[in-house]
């Protein structure tokens, strides 16, 4: 049986009919067109689909999309323009923090998420948060830079 | 979208919960789902229905009667952050930041990992270190349930298939508590290959009066560890110099023996949370969450 499903996303109101196996991650995908939640794995293994619910980071593939009545959904889409990049955006650019590009809206995320709640967190810190999120290219080196450039600043405004 | 179709529905009371879990045999709960829907995108899940408990007032922490009460949907992240929880319960809030990543935290429950019984969990192993309640609710009413009766084997709980987990119930700690969870994984995040919980309570003159200890990733359910420490002879020690330390070691990795890549494991991991522990109960080591006022 297919059910209604009220809520936010990316800080519009939408309102969605859908089975309950479509997990979140099939719906900001399929129905809004929101490819920057990335289907890795589909079973909580590599992080690469992290959205932000509610403004915490969450594996969308592991949250069934029936789940997220009445719940604020932001995924990379609502980071930043092409034109004006989010500081974290941008501290990724500069480090040379990506190359495919697979894992790079998530670890965004993860990154933005942690700094949140521990703008002043430690090198270490910042790669135990890191380390659910898969990358197979950059050696995580530039990551981690990226990350830690923002830390120690002023909380990092989403 | 990889699980198997099956029906949902959201509870919002708990007495609609526990009549839609009675429904249908393969009727599921889901909480965090951080355990159950991999389970289920692999298809060795398949409930024909799932009962939302996100939506029941159980997210909640409570201290009475010297004892810390949390809800079944008190989330690992809030188990880490929350300030009653780091001071009332700091074992717990240790074991929870050792839990998988962030995502995975800022979603995962309590009652959810106590219910799932994965034999590596931390949780479960520090509630048996701490000889915490499981509060279990049927159609027939409340069962308190000992942690240490509470996990049966692999995956597998006394809780009946329509009862559900509605919260667990620890001792507040007390002014000379130490509290220590140690574990090894080969990479930050993962589930640990073993991991041991201490818990120690000294009197006036740092006499130790109380312990408690559990290894998980040993055994099909969390390890017990009272015994050996109080055999090892960590009751009424008031210092845990290098030959207590080592005599504990010992007869903790025995109760891994034959398991070649714990046994040195489990010793070493209670010898660094044994002293851990001490040092925190002096109120010497801020380390960690685990501190002890
Ligand atoms: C990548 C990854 C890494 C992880 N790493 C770790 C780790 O290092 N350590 C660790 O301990 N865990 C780890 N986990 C699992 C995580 O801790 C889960 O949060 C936890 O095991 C289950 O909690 P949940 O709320 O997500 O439960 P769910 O997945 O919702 O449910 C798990 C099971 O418990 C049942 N259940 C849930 N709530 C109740 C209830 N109130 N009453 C009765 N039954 C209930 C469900 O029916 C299901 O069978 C990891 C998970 C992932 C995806
Ligand atoms: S796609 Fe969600 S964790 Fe891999
Ligand atoms: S940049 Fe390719 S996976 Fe990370």
């Amino acid at each position: 049986m297919k059910h209604r499903v009220k809520f936010e996303v990316n800080g519009e109101a939408a309102e969605i009919e859908a089975e309950p196996r479509e997990t979140l991650l099939d719906v900001v995908r399929e129905r809004f067109g929101l490819t920057g939640a990335h289907a890795g794995c589909e079973h909580g293994a590599c992080g690469a689909c992290t959205v932000l619910v509610d403004g915490a980071a969450v594996r969308s593939c592991l949250l069934f999309a029936v789940q997220c009545e009445g719940r604020s959904v932001q995924t990379i889409e609502a980071f930043g323009t092409p034109a004006a990049l989010h500081p974290m955006q941008e501290a990724f650019r500069t480090h040379h923090a990506l190359q495919c590009g697979f894992c790079t809206p998530a670890m965004v995320l993860t990154a933005i998420d942690m700094l949140a709640h521990s703008p002043n967190a430690t090198e270490t810190e910042i790669r135990a948060a890191l380390a659910g999120n898969l990358c197979r290219c950059t050696g995580y080196a530039g990551i981690v830079d990226a990350v830690c450039s923002l830390a120690g600043r002023e909380p990092v405004d989403s | 979208m990889k699980p198997a179709p099956f029906e949902y529905v959201r509870a919002t009371q708990l007495g609609d919960a526990l009549a839609a879990l009675a429904s249908d045999d393969d009727a599921k709960v889901i909480a965090g789902g951080q355990s159950l829907v991999p389970l289920m995108a692999l298809r060795l899940a398949r409930p024909a229905l799932l009962v939302d408990v996100n939506d029941l007032p159980l997210d909640t922490v409570e201290v009475a009667n010297n004892e810390v009460r949390l809800g079944s949907l008190v989330r690992h992240v809030r188990l880490e952050r929350d300030a009653v929880v780091v001071r009332a319960a700091p074992l717990l809030a240790e074991a929870a930041a050792l839990i998988g990543y962030p995502a995975i935290r800022n979603r995962g429950t309590l009652g959810g990992s106590v219910a799932h019984a994965d034999p590596a969990a931390e949780l479960p192993a520090a509630l048996v270190a701490l000889d915490g309640v499981v509060l279990a609710e049927g159609r027939e009413g409340t069962r308190r349930i000992s942690a240490r009766d509470f996990f049966e084997g692999f995956l597998t709980t006394v809780l009946a298939p329509d009862e559900l987990v509605v919260g667990v119930q620890v001792p507040v700690a007390a002014e000379r508590h130490g509290a220590s969870f140690r574990e090894w994984a080969p990479r930050a995040g993962d589930f640990a290959v073993a991991g041991v919980a201490v818990v120690i309570e000294l009197d006036a003159g740092g006499v130790c009066v109380s312990l408690g200890a559990a290894a998980c990733g040993v055994g099909s359910t969390p390890v017990d560890l009272h015994e050996v420490l109080t055999d090892a002879g960590v009751l009424g020690a008031s210092d845990v110099g290098d030959s207590l330390l080592r005599s504990t070691a010992q007869a903790a990795a025995r109760t891994a023996r034959g398991d070649d890549d714990r046994e040195q494991l489990v010793g070493l991991l209670t010898a660094a949370a044994l002293h851990d522990a001490f040092a925190r109960a002096r109120g010497g080591d801020a380390s960690g969450t685990g501190v002890a006022a």
